[in-house]
């Protein structure tokens, strides 16, 4: 089975989020007030290839760690995609 | 005479200064191309700035895997001395032979400027032959630059004399004004500043001599 995956990468709580911090600053003088707490970071949706859910998301959980996250700074979570 | 190593990723692009500087300094320099598997012969490594592969996914992520870096490993764990200079630094951390990460600096500004440098530990293969306290000026010039790690790390950093270079004005953000770090034996270093681009008075200034030298030297005590 394949199964798509979203991948979501955060920079680690404690850790100084200047992106997030500037999009918030950017916030009120558009118009959008009460927002806080932004954080920056990335997504990456892949294709897996396996046997069942928790196998796909065992398997996208692994590669997030060695690859598409730097677990020094950042926290990285595997989900399914809900548009398959 | 000292025969160093520079690794070349592809879209490294200060391998040749790296090179010359060394060069300059007495000793031999000779490309290692990021695919080769093994760095045999060679007394000293130095991982260039630049942006391998891209910097995609972060600087450093994926150049750690290049073939070249078991070799780096290897040689570092076995007191090879390794230097990694920005991009190289960056590689460094990513690799696990470094504690700590480089974040985008504050104030999300790419920088390119001399910056003044304090010497703060003269344990390490960068530092051997320059003074505790010693001023120097080195240009940075990155986008990535900003120290991080845990307070755990940074607390074994203090303790065990890791920090090797600060900035006297914090440029990026870094945490306590960290330019360089060292690993625990002080075999491998990496900085973001870039003294090979501060080898002669003639462009601006010949403090990156003192850094560079220690490090042929240690390379030579090595062997």
């Amino acid at each position: 089975m394949k199964y798509a995956i979203i991948v979501d990468v955060t920079l680690r709580q404690g850790i100084s989020d200047p992106e997030g911090a500037t999009i918030e600053r950017a916030l009120p003088a558009l118009g959008f007030t009460g927002v806080s707490d932004v954080r920056a970071g990335k997504s990456f949706r892949l294709n897996v290839e396996a046997d069942n859910e928790a196998d796909a998301l065992e398997k996208a959980t692994a590669l997030a760690q060695r690859l598409l996250s730097n677990p020094v700074i950042e926290d990285s979570r595997a989900r399914l995609s809900a548009e398959g | 005479m000292s025969r160093i190593g520079v690794v070349v990723f592809p879209g490294s692009n200060c391998e040749y200064d790296a090179a010359s500087a060394v060069t300059q300094l007495g000793a031999t320099a000779e490309f290692v191309w990021h695919g080769q598997d093994n760095v045999d012969g060679f007394d000293g490594i130095i991982l260039p700035g630049g942006f391998a592969h891209g910097d995609y996914l972060r600087p450093g992520a994926l150049a750690r895997f290049s073939p070249v870096m078991n070799a780096v490993a290897s040689f570092a764990n076995a007191g090879g001395a390794v230097l990694g200079i920005c991009n190289g630094f960056q590689v460094l951390t990513e690799a696990g032979l470094l504690p700590g990460a480089l974040q985008k600096n504050r104030g999300l500004t790419f920088l390119c400027h001399p910056t003044t440098l304090i010497v703060e530990s003269t344990r390490s293969v960068l530092t051997l032959n320059a003074t505790k306290g010693q001023e120097l000026s080195i240009p940075i010039n990155h986008f990535s630059g900003s120290y991080t790690c845990d307070d755990k790390t940074y607390d074994e950093l203090v303790a065990n004399d890791q920090i090797v270079l600060r900035y006297k004005e914090n440029p990026n953000g870094s945490r306590d004004d960290i330019a360089g770090v060292s690993n625990l034996n002080g075999n491998v270093v990496g900085l973001m500043p870039h003294p090979e681009r501060a080898m002669s008075l003639l462009l601006g200034s010949a403090d990156g001599q003192v850094l560079l030298s220690s490090f042929i030297s240690k390379t030579l005590s090595v062997r």
